[in-house]
């Protein structure tokens, strides 16, 4: 055995480059298999994962503070069923003002309704939050933020300038809750401090029960709950399933393309172990002779085959499971900030299991040629090297050397007829790359056009806000109840607003949007209408079908509401309020996200006969300048006119979506990992080829081929391979990317525009069809300066 | 008498540490001249022979044919100085199997942008004149090791070198073989070519060498030249 261990050992060590490639190349598809099963088990289910790390609260309930004590409260904890709870907690809603901050928000402007809870430990039994930054809030002027969602940064103030002594709190920290539990949290006795005079703080409970599976289940919980208490005490009680739904939304959202990169990659990876696998097969058949002429039995030969393939194999497996992990820390981070949910790692049995898998597909692919080198008759195996095999191609060969073409060209066009097998594969490893690219590019794309279809739901170059911020449901609240009212002031009137905005010099065309909540004829609950006043003929979302409006009558809906209420265009639907009516016709299908697509939107004279009125802070302007105003100027004296309402106009810088940056990033990792792997799968083929062929270098050289001419051949040697890889992969990775798209946009409930999954235009099918080219060429590079460079006089002496 | 096409002045060759294959050689070689270069194995013939094909490069000293200072050329200007000056012989023949004996033939011409029809015809000629007319479309593996070698004799003169090397030509061959191929080489030196023979055939060097030098140890231990002459 360890005469055969030396014999295998020193073969590893005579082929060099095609040990690393060996070793790269199971490295790589390690790599990304590792990174791809990593990333598909983490975003199975990453809501879960981060809820049962944070002990989320499968219940929030909230009780009136003036008819339920502490003690009450407190008490729930022990209604049967719970397991675990936290609280009571106490919590109010207030308006904040932005102070001092450095995160570019104005000083001064107003903020929506924030909950507020006051707990004195971010850790507990249920709600085990997460602090991402900074420290906790424990003492007074400190307040901690969620993580995420939040505008503000560590360091930033609030002020509360309507409070007795106008108390003032700065950031000290933010943490995450899978719950959601809150929108701030402060000590309990800051809270007490922020109480206004004659209000009494709600009380906050955290729940998780035995059986919380379904809505029935939690339902019956909260009604367990609900009887500990004086009856109608309970306000409000929001269930983990809700933001779940949401939650997997995001995540789902990531998982068609995922896999469609990891059934890639592990594609490929089997394709290059067995091309790597054969190829050192067959360039060490003669080797294998040698051994049996000194006296190894078949098996011992399949053992040194099968372990010479092992070992760079295995040492390839474990910098790729190192590597894969490594790189996972980033790529996971990136899907775990998009997830908003918990910290995500490479499960510990995907680096068992990869790994595992990877090198039986090594031995496996291995045992075939190695049964077949251990069966060869002796004084054939040593033949091989002597008398090449009857070559292929030679008819091919022939008719090549007959066209006008420069003779390196037409010797490395003819170069993959004589291995059809190898060039086969070859053509295979880089079909896969361009299908890589061709995907991940379109992705890409798509994504980028849809980014912008979504920003197209404020066009204006120029937007003023009735308020600061949009006003996003308050947490614990059910989106589809009645609005939580202003408290405090009045928004500014829209008609003051738009004023102002026509007195302005420069302003071209302006809308306004405003938000209002009618009913659905034959659906439960409310639903958010955006009622659009002014020329709002520019203001056209991204439309799936049908056209925007055009005048009062007209609906247009997100994909979503379509699917939710089993409408389709041209349908009329009702809409009530107040125990009116007023018939809408749906004109168009829009592409947009919010609220699970549950909007419409109207001309704002649809609603006249409603009254239902438009919520004044969700008023909001959009304003086309005129062409050659200077949009920063107008803005100056938009502002200075806007000052007395005490609003101001913001440019409208569209936003990027989290998601879609964590997605981009994980398709270009995807995509470069398997144009690594397709790059690596070439080359070994080229180093195979070129080493066979070394002989037939030399003479070549010999006869006076220049380096220039050894280059173009073995260059032309692949080109061909990859051009016709190419063009059989474009199609292939463009049928894949229409494929999982619409699969993408089912998972996050709604469908996407013809055009932003029509991506790919000439002027990108061209580089992409000539990228398999590129792929092919970058891989024989390295041999072909190889080939170039190798000694005349020792190629000779192969012989 | 006209400048030697050959001519190397202090030629050292050194592999690794242990003795070198040429030590301090110097040796002129006029137009015309048919020599033969004797030795046992390991004297360093063929690491002669690369020295002045430009396969290889002294570690020391000069190499000088045909006006052309080859040790000081690049890869590129080598190819060329390949093409058009040196046509080479090997024991093993060296054709590339996949091509037939034609598309062999054709190589040195096609790789030097000869025009095509001037390349073919030319083929046609030497094929012809060296009897193997009619294997014109045959792949070499086909061939008797005295017709393989033909053909690469053919292919050597395709681009009409002023300087044919030839290493061990007729190792490989039999007898019968070998007598043919040495008729070969003596009429191609009486047409005037210049021959460079390595060989440790002594018959082949007695009859078609104009002048013998021998090797020991990367010297020249005998030059009988003179006495040929
Ligand atoms: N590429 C090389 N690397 C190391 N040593 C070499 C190399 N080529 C030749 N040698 C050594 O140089 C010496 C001369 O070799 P060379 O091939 O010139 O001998 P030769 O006279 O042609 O022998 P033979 O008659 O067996 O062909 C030998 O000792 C040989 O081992
Ligand atoms: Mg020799």
């Amino acid at each position: 055995m360890s005469a055969l261990g030396k014999v295998v050992r020193a073969g590893v060590g005579r082929r060099r480059v095609q040990t690393l490639v060996m070793t790269l190349t199971t490295m790589m598809a390690v790599t990304a298999s590792v990174l791809a099963a990593g990333l598909l088990v983490a975003s199975q289910a990453p809501f879960d994962h981060a809820f049962a790390q944070q002990k989320g609260a499968h219940l929030t309930a909230q009780f009136d503070g003036t008819r339920v004590t502490a003690a009450q409260a407190a008490a729930t904890a022990h209604v049967s069923g719970v397991t675990a709870a936290a609280g009571p907690f106490p919590v109010l809603s207030l308006r904040p003002h932005v102070g001092t901050n450095d995160s570019g928000m104005p000083v001064g402007d107003r903020l929506p309704p924030m909950t507020i809870v006051g707990r004195a430990d971010p850790g507990g039994p249920v709600d085990d939050l997460d602090l991402t930054s900074g420290r906790w809030a424990t003492g007074t002027g400190q307040i901690v933020l969620p993580d995420g969602d939040a505008p503000f940064g560590i360091g930033d103030r609030m002020e509360f300038p309507d409070l007795p002594g106008r108390p003032s709190l700065t950031v000290v920290g933010l943490a995450r809750s899978v719950g959601m539990s809150a929108e701030a949290w402060v000590s309990p006795a800051q809270l007490v401090a922020l109480t206004p005079p004659g209000a009494v703080p709600t009380r906050q409970m955290l729940y998780r029960f035995d059986h919380a599976a379904t809505d029935a289940q939690i339902g019956a919980d909260r009604a367990a709950v609900a009887a500990a208490v004086p009856p109608g005490s309970m306000t409000g009680a929001a269930s983990y399933l809700k933001l779940k739904l949401a939650a997997s939304r995001a995540s789902a959202t990531f998982v068609p393309f995922v896999t469609a990169f990891g059934v890639l990659g592990l594609f490929m990876s089997i394709l290059i172990i067995g091309v790597v696998v054969s190829g050192a097969v067959s360039a060490a058949t003669r080797r294998i002779g040698i051994l049996k002429s000194l006296g190894f039995t078949p098996a011992q030969v399949v053992r040194a085959y099968v372990a010479q393939a092992l070992i760079p194999a295995t040492i390839g497996t474990v910098l790729g499971v190192v590597f894969g992990d490594l790189l996972s820390i980033p790529v996971l981070g990136e899907a775990e900030s998009a997830y908003g949910t918990g910290s995500l790692t490479v499960a510990p049995w995907i680096d068992l299991a990869v790994p595992a898998v990877a090198l039986a597909a090594v031995a496996g692919t291995a045992l075939v040629p190695a049964l077949r080198a251990g069966r060869l008759r002796t004084v054939e195996a040593i033949a091989v090297g002597r008398t090449p095999r009857p070559g292929r191609g030679r008819a091919v060969r022939y008719l090549l050397g007959r066209l006008p073409l420069p003779r390196p060209v037409s010797l490395g066009l003819a170069t993959p007829f004589s291995r059809p097998t190898r060039s086969a594969t070859m053509a295979t490893a880089v079909a896969f790359g361009t299908i890589g690219i061709t995907f991940g590019a379109g992705l890409a794309m798509s994504l980028n056009d849809i980014q912008n279809g979504l920003s197209r739901r404020t066009p204006g170059a120029v937007v003023v806000q009735a308020f600061g911020a949009p006003a996003p449901p308050a947490p614990g609240t059910d989106p589809t109840g009645p609005p939580a009212t202003p408290t405090i002031k009045p928004a500014v009137r829209p008609k003051a607003i738009a004023a102002k905005i026509s007195a302005q010099p420069g302003t071209g065309r302006y809308f306004s949007t405003g938000q209002a909540r009618v009913s659905v004829t034959g659906r439960a609950g409310t639903t958010t209408v955006i009622a659009y006043q002014g020329d709002y003929s520019w203001g056209s979302y991204q439309m799936v079908a049908g056209s925007w409006l055009s005048g009062p009558g007209q609906a247009v809906v997100p994909s979503g509401f379509l699917k939710a209420t089993g409408t389709h265009l041209g349908d009329t639907i009702t809409l009530t309020a107040n125990g009116r009516s007023a018939p809408v016709r749906i004109v168009g299908e829009a592409l947009d996200l919010r609220e699970e697509g549950m909007v419409i939107l109207t001309d704002a004279s649809s609603l006249a006969g409603l009254r239902a009125p438009v919520l004044p802070e969700s008023v909001e302007f959009d304003i086309d300048l005129r062409p050659g105003t200077d949009p920063q100027r107008y803005l100056t004296s938009l502002n200075a006119a806007l000052q007395p309402l005490g609003i101001t106009a913001q440019a409208n810088s569209g936003q990027l979506s989290g998601t879609v940056i964590a997605m981009d990033a994980l398709a270009a990792m995807l995509t470069l990992l398997l144009l690594a792997v397709a790059g690596l799968g070439v080359l070994n083929t080229v180093v195979l080829d070129t080493r066979e062929r070394v002989h037939d270098l030399g003479v070549l050289k010999a006869l006076g081929m220049s380096p220039r001419q050894t280059v173009t051949m073995v260059i032309t040697s692949v080109a061909g391979i990859g051009l016709s890889a190419s063009a059989l992969g474009v199609p292939v990775g463009m049928a894949l990317h229409d494929q999982v798209l619409p699969v993408m946009g089912h998972a996050a409930g709604t469908r996407f525009p013809a055009a932003d999954i029509a991506v790919y235009g000439l002027p990108v099918l061209i580089p992409l069809v000539l990228g398999g080219m590129v792929i092919a060429t970058a891989g024989a590079l390295l041999p072909a300066g190889w080939a170039a460079r190798a000694r005349t006089a020792i190629a000779l002496r192969t012989e | 008498m006209d400048a030697p096409i050959i001519e190397i002045r202090d030629v050292s060759k050194r592999y690794d540490e242990g003795r070198p294959a040429l030590a301090g050689l110097s040796l002129e070689v006029r137009a015309g001249e048919a020599l033969a270069v004797l030795g046992r194995s390991g004297s360093g013939k063929s690491t002669l022979l690369n020295m002045i094909a430009g396969l290889d490069k002294p570690s020391e000293g000069g190499v000088t044919v045909d006006g052309v200072r080859v040790d000081s050329l690049s890869e590129t200007a080598l190819a060329k100085y390949r093409r058009e000056r040196i046509g080479m012989i090997f024991q093993f023949f060296n054709l590339l199997d996949d091509l037939t004996v034609e598309d062999n033939v054709l190589l040195p011409a096609q790789l030097a942008g000869v025009p095509r029809g001037k390349a073919r015809a030319r083929a046609a000629e030497l094929l012809e004149q060296l009897g193997i007319a009619r294997h014109a479309r045959a792949f070499p593996g086909r061939l008797s090791g005295g017709e393989r070698q033909r053909v690469a004799v053919a292919r050597s003169l395709m681009n009409r070198p002023p300087l044919l090397l030839a290493d061990e030509p007729t190792g490989a061959l039999d007898s019968a073989s070998a007598a043919d191929v040495r008729e070969l080489l003596v009429d191609l030196n009486h047409t005037g070519q210049t021959i460079l023979l390595v060989t440790h055939d002594t018959a082949l060097a007695a009859s078609c060498a104009t002048g013998t030098i021998e090797l020991v140890d990367g010297r020249i231990a005998r030059d009988v030249r003179a006495a040929a002459r």
